[in-house]
């Protein structure tokens, strides 16, 4: 084995490693520790490193595996988190100012769930200010860069899971997403995203932005990772009130089975206007490899999407109001204070939130007042049924739908900061399912003219993530986009 | 563009429910950019959703109900170890009230 080309392996092949005792946990946690001393300088993908926890991780498992004690499915592989993640005595900034020296008292749902099946947490990752931004520029503490080109976003607001796990700064990481936030930095990074269906995985411990669409997700190098990781994460918890208390399936035995006429759906009006042309050409290969490997192409038409962007930028601000309502410098947080209590709510507030949250508080808060309720708020979620409507309708006829996932690959940054409207308009394809609640992957599915990664979406209805892994699994074993790496994270 | 949908005395009012103060710059940059983004979102009533329920929560669950037993809890010192500031064992605000501290 080239020790050298460690990180590049999957996180599956690597927990093999660890398992079969060819490599120490040890080993492979300081090979990555040394990979992000090296590059983190360049991305800016984590905000807090901690050696020390990750070694005394990395030292349980492998006292572990001397004394022949059975290891987890993740066993001693190095990955982090977004630092939206609750982790107990571990900073969770959320990329805040309003939550910059916050040390949590416990560790989230998933937090507990990957330290059981044996992962290593190296540290906390780069994101959009609460997990607000399509481009990781809300981030209090500096944008994270594209790994391949770092001029550009590395989209957002998971754009610290998505740059080191590109970069294999780490083998694998979690993100959330709650309108396309793993999804699109996946795109933009050439990487795999899998968000799961609303309440599929449990937010205990997910600083809550908008909590009827915000989900946990795994951000990996193929398909196959973010089946065991999603395997790990998933089922019920009591301390999440939406918690879905169904069966987890066996996601990774899809791997490998055949898509020999699985129904692909393809919203044509979709992706024919306002995409890039590279993009719209990726999609229509991948079209091409799905009717080779025996799929069936169906045209389906979802025609209330395109009010998809209105819906979520009045339900998702209006539930971010409400939940930011807790940063009222009492229980944890700055503290700035006034003249009384209300000044010193209104000036903490005004200093420890930037200004894309302060943006999304103004228009939440606006929907949900007193004479715009109806006509903001509660028009928006019926047309959320409506939205929700056309996928039923549109899944009586195929079994998954495809998209782009992004109507362009990654973006300069500084290119849309100053109209956030025109920030929004990036989740054009990635809001529409998280109304509806359903899950959805981006798979790397080509590459622009030059030479940035382009992503698919492919959704199916609530609770089929296996027919996601399964497509996606067979689609990567058609085409050679998961094995391209950006140059420059390589040492020899 | 269309008329003004949101104005600088809305915008003002607006920020006070939502417990931020805002300078006068920041108020007219908050209306210039929230009247463009209420614009866009007009399209909205174009639809007719007299006959259509609100989904609030995507997948349909009812509300679960568990057993009213005491569980373990945080400690009182971890609750209390990220508070701006503690007093005998709570959290301490800025005085609210007039007259004897």
């Amino acid at each position: 084995m080239t020790e050298g080309r460690l990180h590049t392996r999957t996180l599956v092949a690597l927990s093999s490693l660890v398992a079969s005792g060819e490599i120490s946990s040890i080993e492979l946690t300081r090979l990555f520790l040394d990979r992000i001393g090296r590059f983190n300088g360049r991305l800016n993908a984590f905000l807090t490193v901690d050696p020390e926890y990750a070694l005394a991780q990395a030292a349980a498992i492998d006292r572990s595996k001397q004394k022949r004690e059975a290891l987890g499915p993740l066993s001693g592989v190095p990955i982090a988190v977004k630092d939206n993640i609750c982790t107990r005595g571990i900073r969770t900034t959320c990329a805040s100012r309003i939550l910059e020296n916050y040390i949590p008292p416990y560790d989230a749902h998933v937090v507990q769930r990957l330290r059981k099946a044996g992962a290593v947490i190296v540290g906390k990752l780069n994101m959009d200010e609460f997990a607000m931004g399509s481009s990781n520029e809300n981030s209090a503490f500096g944008p994270v860069r594209n790994p391949w080109s770092l001029e550009r976003t590395p989209g957002g607001s998971s754009g610290g899971p998505a740059a080191a796990t590109a970069s294999s700064l780490v083998a694998a990481a979690l993100g959330s997403d709650t309108g396309g936030s793993v999804r699109q930095p996946a795109s933009f990074c050439g990487i795999t995203a899998l968000k799961p269906t609303y309440g599929r995985v449990s937010r205990y411990g997910l600083v809550a932005f908008a909590s009827s669409l915000d989900q946990i997700a795994p951000i990996t190098r193929d398909i196959r990772d973010a089946a065991r990781l999603l395997g790990v994460i998933a089922g019920h918890d009591s301390r999440d009130a939406t918690s879905y208390p169904g069966e987890v399936e066996n996601y990774e035995v899809e791997c490998g089975k055949a898509i020999k006429g699985m129904r692909v759906g393809v919203v044509r009006d979709a992706f024919e206007k306002g995409c890039d042309e590279d993009v719209a050409s990726a999609i229509d290969k991948a079209l091409e490899t799905f009717k080779q490997l025996g799929c069936e192409l169906v045209e389906v038409s979802l025609p209330h999407i395109s009010y998809g962007v209105s819906v979520y930028y009045i339900v998702a601000p209006a539930e971010a109001s409400s939940n930011l309502a807790r940063f009222d410098s009492v229980r944890y947080g700055l503290r700035v204070l006034g003249e009384d209590l209300f000044d010193t709510y209104a000036k903490t507030r005004a200093q420890g939130f930037g200004a894309e949250v302060k943006r999304r508080i103004m228009l939440g808060t606006y929907a949900l007042s007193a004479g715009y309720y109806d006509a903001f708020y509660l028009r928006a979620q019926k047309v959320r049924t409506l939205i929700w409507n056309d996928y039923a309708e549109a899944f009586k006829r195929c079994d998954v739908l495809l998209t782009p996932t992004a109507p362009t690959p990654a973006f300069k940054l500084g290119e849309k900061t100053g109209d956030p409207l025109a920030m929004y308009l990036q989740d054009i394809f990635t809001l529409p399912p998280s109304l509806a609640g359903i899950p959805a992957v981006s798979a790397p599915c080509g590459f622009s003219s030059s030479g940035l990664p382009i992503g698919m979406q492919l959704c199916a209805p609530a609770f089929h993530e296996g027919r996601l892994v399964r497509i996606t699994h067979a689609f990567e074993q058609s085409t050679d986009f998961i094995n391209r790496r950006p140059a420059a994270f390589e040492l020899d | 563009m269309s008329a003004v949908r949101i104005s600088l005395e809305d915008v003002r009012h607006v920020a006070k429910l939502a417990r931020l103060s805002l300078d006068e710059q920041e108020i007219e940059t908050m209306r210039k950019q929230l009247d463009s983004i209420l614009d866009y979102m007009a399209s909205l009533e174009q639809l007719d959703l007299a006959a259509v329920e609100p989904t609030f929560y995507s997948v349909a669950m009812q509300a679960p109900l568990r057993t009213d037993v005491i569980q373990p809890s945080l400690r009182r010192d971890e609750a209390l170890r990220a508070a701006p500031m503690e007093k005998a064992g709570a959290f301490a605000v800025p005085k609210v009230m007039d007259g004897e501290g």
